[in-house]
């Protein structure tokens, strides 16, 4: 195998792993996080230039290298927000170095497997990539050890393996759909054999499959009712991971769900995966907006917005069509940035105030008005108002779901402005207001939340039209 | 081939279904351990007559680490451990016996009339298995919801991966990357709940996940 840009994307992540295992000192290794990250991203980029063609593992195309420019760029945002976050844990001693070391080579682990997962072009690699990536989230969620921590480690693993022990039920039930027409061994788990052909397969088998496939990977991406771990998950790792999770994980999850929409859309006799995906979507929507009312811990309660904002993903590629994909896609791109600057944001604001909880805080546009006022930009853009750049992805779908399933679009408005509701009440008590706790400067990187918030609103107001093509070529390959 | 071939394939592939109902109603930890490594000595005879009867000598090692490692290791660390942690005697099940039977036998009825009927095209000895996997596989899910103790929600979670293995067996020619991975990643999830197993211990005195159910983050 010739070592070139795309085997990069997952080498050096694996690389700088093996490397941060052995690295005692943590102020190093959180310098080398950051640079492998940054590797890692130029890698991506450089594959603007060109891809090469199709091996019989690897792949990039248009669909995947979207997500592989947003994982790795979120990827070394965090890098950077994390170096500066890790220093006030080993200050207030909630983690020792031992455990940073552990810390940060895990971290890279994340990064390889789902750099791994999207860029495979065999659907049991992207399975064992995405096993992968779980159970390095499953550590990370674990390690400060409290009662809580470990909780939610268990309850995320427990329920992570379930989902994914269904995917690999629906791989291979594909498997077994492609046999007869691919041929046996490793042709009939290549992607780009697989929907070649797809339109031979059997038609009963797929939808079997797919329905696992959905409950599986649904679980990962954290669709109701099989979210359970998802808040908890949020709630109890360290921040980074939070963001992580948010801003990448959820959306590695849902590339392999669109996968296996496409594989199942070139057959003419399988079920439309899509009123599954609208159903699914609109449930996690209209609950999780509900949801969002009754959290007092910050971490969970943004938790609750992302499987909102990932039900509405759900939903929007569900719909399909040229726009709603467009939207869809627009929408993913632009919560991964806002969600991840929110918990960047939301990681200083509860190191600064020594809680998670809501009530504890309070007035932090007087007290940090850096903070107070970049989780504020953060909500705004997280609520979908005009002028950043959820407001056009939400209104795209919200047009496009009008136009073809006018009373879909009901709930839908419902469930946003419900979500809207809950989330501008608790800012209001966050942001404005007496301040409540202690009032420490605090020691931040502003940088990475703000590049990501700068990034939001770009979007918002000004689309590049190359940008813009390559949206639509994905929307169209979409379906 | 079919006739005896077939016949073999399919006594395995059903005892596995039955072994799996005798683990849904051992009462204690011992016991289920013990049935847990039938389990896995089932799946282990079953791998390698699918080897035989396919001609894929590849099959050959799946069988192989079923045996050694599902079969004899984990039961045996499994067993250390929990003498060790002192709960070798109790376990408790959420549901009553009799209606935890009823369920999987419904489970196992919808697995077989939802396979055999997408599957009327396939080659009959995959077909079969594939019912009978999916029929494990929901038998395991079904112990992971019904028992409160960490120690037999990771045998349920391990009795449906044997299911995993029984339908990537079953699926002919199914690549060995595919296989190792299974295998491996049972490893893996082994370690992992190793480590939890031993963190869950060293903070509450206890395996039970009831007790991690008091901390509920939002409900302090």
């Amino acid at each position: 195998m010739t070592f070139d840009a795309v085997t990069a994307v997952i080498v050096i992540p694996a690389a700088a792993a093996a490397l941060l295992a052995f690295l005692p000192a943590y102020r190093i290794s959180a310098r080398l996080n950051v640079v492998a990250s940054l590797m890692t991203f130029f890698a991506a980029l450089s594959l603007l230039g060109g891809r090469p063609e199709a091996g019989r593992y690897l792949l990039v195309d248009d669909l995947n290298h979207v997500f592989i420019i947003l994982t790795t760029f979120v990827g070394l945002t965090t890098s950077a927000f994390s170096a500066s976050y890790i220093e006030h844990e080993i200050e207030t001693g909630r983690l020792t170095p031992t455990y940073l070391r552990f810390y940060h080579a895990m971290y890279q682990v994340l990064m390889f497997a789902m750099n791994l997962a999207l860029i495979a072009n065999n659907i049991g690699l992207m399975w064992v990539a995405i096993e992968l990536a779980t159970l390095t989230t499953v550590l990370m969620v674990g390690i400060y050890r409290t009662h809580e921590a470990l909780e939610a480690a268990w309850k995320y693993f427990i329920l992570g393996s379930v989902g994914i022990a269904l995917a690999l039920f629906g791989t291979i039930l594909v498997y077994m759909a492609a046999q007869p027409v691919v041929g046996e061994g490793l042709d009939a788990m290549t992607w780009t054999l697989l929907i070649e052909r797809a339109a031979g397969f059997d038609a009963a088998l797929l939808n079997v499959a797919f329905v696992f496939l959905l409950l599986g990977y649904g679980t990962k991406v954290g669709l109701a009712p099989l979210h359970a771990w998802l808040p908890d998950a949020h709630a109890e790792g360290p921040t980074p991971i939070s963001a992580v999770l948010s801003g990448l994980l959820l959306n590695v999850a849902l590339y392999a769900l669109l996968r296996f929409k496409l594989l199942l859309a070139a057959n003419p006799n399988a079920l439309a995966p899509g009123s599954l995906m609208v159903i699914l979507g609109l449930v996690s929507l209209v609950f999780a907006a509900f949801m969002l009312y009754r959290r007092r811990d910050i971490k969970r309660m943004f938790a609750y917005s992302s499987i909102e904002h990932m039900g509405i993903i759900v939903f929007a590629f569900g719909i399909g069509g040229p726009l709603a994909n467009f939207a869809g896609l627009l929408h993913m791109t632009m919560h991964s940035l806002t969600k991840s600057a929110i918990f960047f944001t939301v990681g200083h604001i509860a190191q600064v105030k020594g809680t998670q909880k809501i009530a504890e805080m309070g007035g932090l546009t007087v007290t940090h008005p850096v903070l107070g006022w970049g989780l504020v930009l953060g909500v705004v853009a997280i609520v979908g108002l005009p002028p950043l750049g959820m407001f056009m992805s939400e209104f795209l779908i919200v047009s496009s779901a009008f136009a073809r399933e006018p009373w879909l679009a009901l709930p839908l408005v419902l469930g946003l402005l419900v979500a809207l509701g809950a989330l501008v009440l608790r800012l209001n008590s966050i942001a404005f207001g007496e301040p409540v706790g202690p009032s420490d400067p605090a020691k931040a990187s502003y940088l990475p939340m703000y590049a990501h918030l700068a990034l939001v609103f770009m979007a918002g107001v000004y689309l590049p039209p190359p940008l813009v093509a390559w949206f639509q070529n994905v929307a169209k390959l979409l379906g | 081939m079919h006739g005896l071939t077939f016949d073999v394939a399919h006594m395995l592939a059903g005892s596995l279904v039955l072994v799996s109902f005798l683990q849904l109603y051992q009462d204690r930890l011992t016991s289920l351990l013990n049935v847990f490594a039938l389990h896995a000595l089932v799946l282990a005879l079953s791998v390698a007559w699918q080897a035989f009867a396919q001609g894929a000598p590849h099959l050959y090692i799946t069988a192989l680490i079923a045996l050694a490692f599902k079969a004899i290791a984990i039961p045996l660390v499994l067993h250390r451990m929990i003498v060790r942690l002192g709960i070798h005697r109790e376990i408790e099940t959420v549901v009553g016996v009799g209606t935890t039977m009823l369920a999987g036998i419904a489970l196992v009825a919808l697995s077989i009339m939802v396979m055999l009927r997408v599957t009327p095209g396939a080659d009959p000895l995959a077909r079969e298995d594939l019912a009978f996997a999916l029929a494990v596989i929901l038998l395991g899910l079904l112990m992971m919801v019904t028992r409160r103790n960490a120690v037999s929600q990771v045998v349920g979670f391990m009795s449906l991966e044997n299911g995993l293995v029984l339908a990537a067996t079953g699926a002919k020619g199914m690549p060995l990357v595919v296989e190792i991975s299974v295998a491996f990643s049972i490893l893996i999830a082994f370690i992992v709940i190793g480590i939890f197993l031993f963190r869950i211990r060293e903070r509450f005195d206890t395996v039970d996940v009831r007790a991690l159910d008091k901390f509920r983050g939002d409900q302090r």
